[in-house]
């Protein structure tokens, strides 16, 4: 660590910004560089693109199994005014409780661990305290006990992670969608993917069905094991920087699709990235599904020139099926005509990292 | 109509002769896939318990042999007493429904939360292609819904029918038509 001044210990490292309304979420010049950009290559179609969730290079997007980052606390009040809005945004079975508490050792334990100037967690027997001091929370609680906690242990602990999260129960060699918490999603509903199975919730997605892909991915998955967990990244984009895209809301976010022009490309379109990992849960032997949303504006994003190139390439050469499913193609073109300058066509180097 | 693997494939009944008894529910003609089923199996007629949508005052069909039969007059309550017959249902029950789309969609979610699964349950389509289905924004339910898209009942958006189903709901989904073309509807085409 440099001798410089640390800006995240400072409250003021955790950005005062919006996520609807006045649209104030922009990243800084270093959460730029640590996002997850999800392209190896100039071209991208489906694949069962799995890999252990081992730590990246330090201040990466991956350096922790949970990641904070500046707009942590901006993301929390988001997924709070959505709850307020509608509660069934976070739901859970009732057999899904010993998952719950699994998901809340899970994340307390590693946000403590991997952050201890922001969160500590004491444990004494089943009698623990909480403290997070981002959000100003100081809470004793029993372990096992949901009547000491404010809300379920599963809703508790997830107000206060960044990250949507689904708990899966693993039963008839399948896995089963019993849980979850789901306030900032590209386009899908918990609420009605509630008691789905993996081939059944994964309904909607075009060709991957024939490629065979979830079979294979749902095998792996069913031998997912404990202190092993896996990851994925998977992308769309957004208009504006919403968090919260679902279907539930698209009667009011849809038509931000129509409002793209040459000239605000660069503020308006972002690219959305969700960094998805897997844990096997050791009392529950449920799995957690989270999935970490990244958004990045296309003027932020050229700022490195090899994302620029490869993005322009990628969203020039996407198939129309997957563009329609990912709902960009009211605004593919005027996005593409915007990249094309920031793509002289020189080569790219394979990976995902900045040259 | 598409492929979408989250949705059931409806297909015949099909009385198992080992089943310890058999639970039917059906709706309005749905009653004549069921006399077919049993046609000539008296002795499984004998184990069977028919819950009928059918009007006040209808006689009992045909070639339903011994089998104990409930009329009621609308699907919610036929529903309802096919839920109490569940809930007291013996180990080895199977159960059979038919009926229209919309009907199984219902009826089916029933069953389903109920613990009913696999080989437990035989399903027959008969009647009109209609669909159940849920606004995803307001949440309401419609039942028979015959065409797309179709405005809600409940809050009055003009929804399509994804092709994404949910059995513990036993409805499709209804989402906003025209978000992103005020107005602008596709053309309407039926199920
Ligand atoms: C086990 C936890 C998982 C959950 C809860 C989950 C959930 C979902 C959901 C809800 C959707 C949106 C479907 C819709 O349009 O309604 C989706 C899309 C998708 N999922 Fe998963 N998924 C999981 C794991 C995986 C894995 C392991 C793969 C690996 C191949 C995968 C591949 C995909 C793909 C390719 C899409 C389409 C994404 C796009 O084009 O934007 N999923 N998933």
């Amino acid at each position: 660590m440099s001798l410089a001044f640390d800006l995240s210990r400072t409250p003021s490292f955790f950005r005062d910004e919006t996520f609807r309304g006045d649209f104030t979420f922009e990243n800084s010049p270093e959460s730029i560089r640590r996002f997850p950009f999800p392209f190896d290559r100039d071209q991208y179609m489906y694949a069962v693109n799995i890999e252990q969730h081992m730590p990246g290079p330090p201040k990466s997007a991956t350096a922790f199994p949970i990641d904070i980052d500046e707009h942590y606390v901006a993301e929390m009040a988001d997924r709070a005014k959505v709850l307020a809005e509608d509660p069934l945004r976070c739901q859970s079975l009732p057999h899904m409780i010993t998952a719950e508490w699994d998901l809340l050792e899970l994340l307390m334990t590693s946000m403590a661990r991997d952050y201890p100037q922001w969160f500590s967690l004491h444990r004494d027997g089943d009698r623990w305290h909480w403290v997070n001091r981002p959000l100003g929370i100081d809470q004793r609680f029993t372990f096992g006990d949901a009547a000491t906690l404010p809300y379920g242990p599963m809703e508790y602990v997830t107000r206060q992670c960044q990250g949507d999260f689904c708990l899966l129960d693993q039963r008839d060699d399948n896995l089963w969608l019993d849980a979850g918490i789901v306030t900032s999603q590209a386009d899908w509903s918990l609420d009605f993917d509630l008691g789905m199975n993996f081939i059944e919730w994964h309904g909607p997605v075009p060709r991957a069905h024939d490629m065979g892909i979830f079979e294979r991915a749902l095998k792996f998955l069913l031998n997912l094991q404990i202190g092993r967990p896996i990851r994925r990244l998977n992308w769309t984009m957004t208009i504006n920087p919403r968090l919260d895209t679902s279907p539930e809301n698209y009667h009011r976010w849809g038509i931000d699709r129509t409002t793209v022009t040459p000239e605000n490309v660069g503020d308006k379109v972002h690219l959305r990235v969700e960094l998805q990992a897997l844990w096997r849960l050791p009392r529950s032997n449920a799995i957690v599904f989270s999935i970490r949303c990244y958004l990045i504006k296309m003027r932020e994003l050229v700022t490195v020139p090899k994302w620029g190139r490869r993005f322009h390439r990628v969203l020039r050469d996407l198939p129309a099926d997957l563009a329609d499913y990912k709902g960009l193609t009211n605004y593919r073109a005027t996005t593409l005509e915007w990249l094309a300058p920031y793509d002289d066509g020189a080569p790219t180097s394979p990976g995902f990292f900045p040259d | 109509m598409s492929e979408i693997t989250s949705r059931p494939i409806w297909g015949k009944l099909d009385p198992a002769d080992q089943a310890s008894a058999h639970l039917v529910c059906a709706e309005g003609h749905g009653i004549e896939a069921v006399v077919a089923a049993f046609a000539g199996r008296d002795g499984l007629l004998s184990r069977a318990t028919v819950v009928h949508v059918a009007p006040v005052g209808a006689a009992r069909p045909a070639g339903l042999g011994g089998a104990a039969y409930h009329r009621h007059p609308s699907r919610a309550t036929a529903l309802t007493a096919f839920r109490a017959h569940l809930a007291r249902a013996k180990m080895g029950t199977q159960v059979h429904l038919a009926g229209s789309e919309a009907f199984l969609d219902e009826a089916s979610a029933v069953a389903v939360a109920c613990g009913i699964v696999g080989d437990g349950l035989t399903t027959e389509l008969s009647g009109p292609a209609t669909r159940r289905v849920q606004c995803v924004h307001c949440k309401g339910m419609m039942d028979e819904v015959a065409v797309t898209p179709f405005a809600c009942s409940h809050c009055g958006i003009n929804l399509t029918v994804r092709d994404h189903y949910s059995r513990r709901l036993g409805a499709f989904m209804g989402v906003c038509a025209d978000a992103e073309a005020p107005g602008v509807l596709p053309a309407a085409s039926r199920f």
